[in-house]
């Protein structure tokens, strides 16, 4: 009975990589626009996110601004709150934004990429402003010092602190990066996991695994987990590299 | 004119007072060492001194302008005359040469002039050939000196140093003192050092303020401070048995100290001067008989206090001329001498125990 079930699981195993060398066309299909959903959503994502977090990490407000503090206290609670939005209720939002009946209905943007882009473009802004933010901040005031006490102005000292940041920076695009190309719920919403049009790694998935294809559902498993593996090695020999110069 | 003077300075950090009316004077060219232990406000001084931080009242006069802590122009114009070291080692990640031509580049110095000048401090503090290192990759003590290069390398007026040898082995800390004297006997720069070194404090001090809880104790020379020193200098160097006095070197190569009221330590350096020295209180042999042993030192007195520290005792005698050794001795010992207060005792200590500050 063992011997079977592990035959089995072996036999699936070789079917997969077979899968994955054999240039299925629409497997490369799904692969390409997970890379480019998520891909897009992280660079807009760091466009803003990055900006907002320096701001925030570098803003230092004194006793008397009580407003400013307040509001710069709530900025930050909101920001990471946000960063463990559940994917599922951003993609619920956006489709009632953009659904036929919703304010931005008649953009017909619904089930199309677009509509997924925008989806983990909501999700990924906190996690890179807020994972900026602490890596500015985390610096602030040693660097800030440091500089100034050399003879920095103001000024000066503030573009260092955001050099000295840039590795956490690098980092808050990883994570997002992360968060986004396994990201499921939200897409399968405003996407709709349409074949060849809205279906990407993560959705195909859970499709395969609905219909019984595990051998499919595996491979394109794979393809995921080697995808972010080598992404993620990239951005991982930039950091180390940056740390030594 | 004095280069530093600060009036009545006081800082209260939310209700707490850490400074209280810090006033001194500090002369062009002086080496001036704050000692005290932790908290007691050295650091604070320090940052209001950098301008990083203002004080709640009082003002400091930089070779006879008042700091004005409000103006950004002022506080940078300021700034670019005073070098200062954090106690905590704070580099850029990038090269050692860009970390210590960073001051260089701010105030706008040529490329040409930046890289003789680094090259220069860089051999002063001993790191030759570290230019195209990666300063987080350095260890501890090269890391201080790449600190110290960066501050040396402005030519400041004023270099204020907050325990630049903290944590440091040895040989880093002698590094950094020669680099340290050299730059004040060549370049004349004024320095305002924290330190809890007290070697450090009679090597390099022209005068020492004592710190303690916010407040300046005592302002002298190392000796004047050791001559009589308070119950909070013994606390916090730890010692007992301190005792300021001219030495003479006697022929045999050691020396004898004369601690005034006539009373003479025999110690096993030759060292001639103002000198203070100190025997540890578990050095010195006690009994109730006179000692005949090889200890140059013998003196007779009566017990004036008596501590009981558990396992030892801490026995306080005043010798005939009025001076106070502090012997510790078990309990058990002092339960067959049968000692009490007022006991006539016998100390000794070897000359060899005798050391100095």
């Amino acid at each position: 009975m063992g011997l079977t079930m592990e035959n089995a699981l072996f036999e699936l195993l070789l079917r997969a990589f077979l899968l994955i060398f054999s240039f299925d066309l629409e497997v490369l299909n799904i692969t390409l626009l997970s890379l480019k959903v998520s891909g897009t959503a992280v660079l807009i994502g760091a466009l803003i996110g990055v900006p907002i977090g320096m701001i925030l990490g570098l803003r230092r407000f004194s006793g008397k601004q009580i407003l400013m503090r307040l509001i710069d206290l709530t900025l930050r609670s909101i920001i990471n709150t946000f960063m463990g939005l559940p994917p599922v209720v951003v993609g619920l939002v956006v489709y009632l934004l953009l659904v036929g009946s919703g304010p931005l209905g008649p953009l017909g943007l619904l089930y199309s990429p677009t509509a997924m882009i925008i989806t983990q473009l909501i999700m990924v802004i906190p996690i890179i402003t807020g994972v900026t933010m602490s890596a500015v901040g985390s610096v602030e005031k040693t660097i800030r010092e440091k500089a100034l006490s050399l003879g920095a102005t103001e000024r000066q000292a503030a573009w260092i602190v955001l050099r000295e940041a840039r590795m956490g920076m690098l980092t808050a695009i990883i994570v997002a990066f992360g968060a986004a190309i396994s990201e499921v719920g939200g897409i399968m919403i405003t996407g709709g996991n349409i074949r060849w049009h809205t279906q990407t790694l993560t959705t195909a998935i859970v499709q395969e695994v609905n219909l019984g294809e595990f051998n499919k559902a595996i491979t394109l498993g794979v393809i995921l987990l080697s995808m972010a593996f080598a992404i993620n090695l990239a951005l991982t020999i930039i950091q180390l590299r940056g740390l030594k110069r | 004119m004095p280069f530093i003077e600060t009036q009545s300075l006081c800082k209260q950090y939310s209700g707490k007072q850490v400074l209280k009316n810090i006033s001194f004077k500090v002369q062009d060219g002086e080496i001036f060492v704050l000692v005290g232990p932790n908290g007691a406000g050295k650091t604070t001084l320090l940052r209001i001194l950098d301008l990083l931080e203002e004080p709640s009242s009082g003002s400091v006069l930089f070779d006879g302008t008042q700091l004005n802590y409000h103006s950004a122009d002022h506080r940078l114009n300021l700034r670019r005359r005073i070098g200062m070291v954090f106690q905590q080692t704070v580099l850029f990640n990038t090269s050692v040469f860009d970390n210590v031509a960073y001051g260089l580049k701010v105030r706008g110095e040529s490329d040409k002039s930046a890289k003789q000048k680094v090259k220069e401090t860089l051999e002063l503090v001993q790191l030759r050939g570290f230019e195209q290192k990666n300063a987080l990759a350095l260890s501890g003590g090269e890391a201080q000196r790449v600190a110290l290069a960066q501050a040396l390398v402005i030519e400041p007026e004023l270099l204020l140093l907050d325990e630049p040898t903290a944590n440091l082995d040895p040989r880093n800390v002698s590094i950094v003192e020669e680099a340290l004297s050299r730059v004040n006997r060549e370049k004349k720069t004024t320095m305002i050092m924290a330190t809890h070194n007290m070697l450090q404090a009679e090597n390099l001090a022209q005068r020492v303020a004592a710190f303690d809880e916010g407040r300046i104790e005592r302002i002298g020379t190392f000796h004047e401070i050791f001559e009589a020193p308070s119950k909070f200098l013994m606390d916090f160097a730890r010692l007992e048995n301190v005792f300021s006095g001219v030495s003479k070197v006697t022929g045999e190569g050691t020396s004898l100290v004369d601690i005034g009221d006539g009373v003479q330590i025999e110690t096993a350096f030759g060292k001639a001067g103002n000198i203070t020295v100190f025997v540890r209180p578990e050095d010195i042999i006690l009994s109730a008989n006179p000692i005949v042993s090889s200890a140059r030192n013998s003196f007779e007195g009566r017990i004036v206090e008596v501590s009981d520290l558990g396992a030892v005792v801490r026995v306080r005698i005043r010798v005939e001329a009025g001076r106070d050794f502090m012997v510790q001795i078990t309990k058990r010992s002092f339960n067959d001498l049968q000692l009490n207060i007022d006991s006539r005792v016998f100390l000794a200590f070897k000359a060899s125990s005798v050391q100095t500050l």
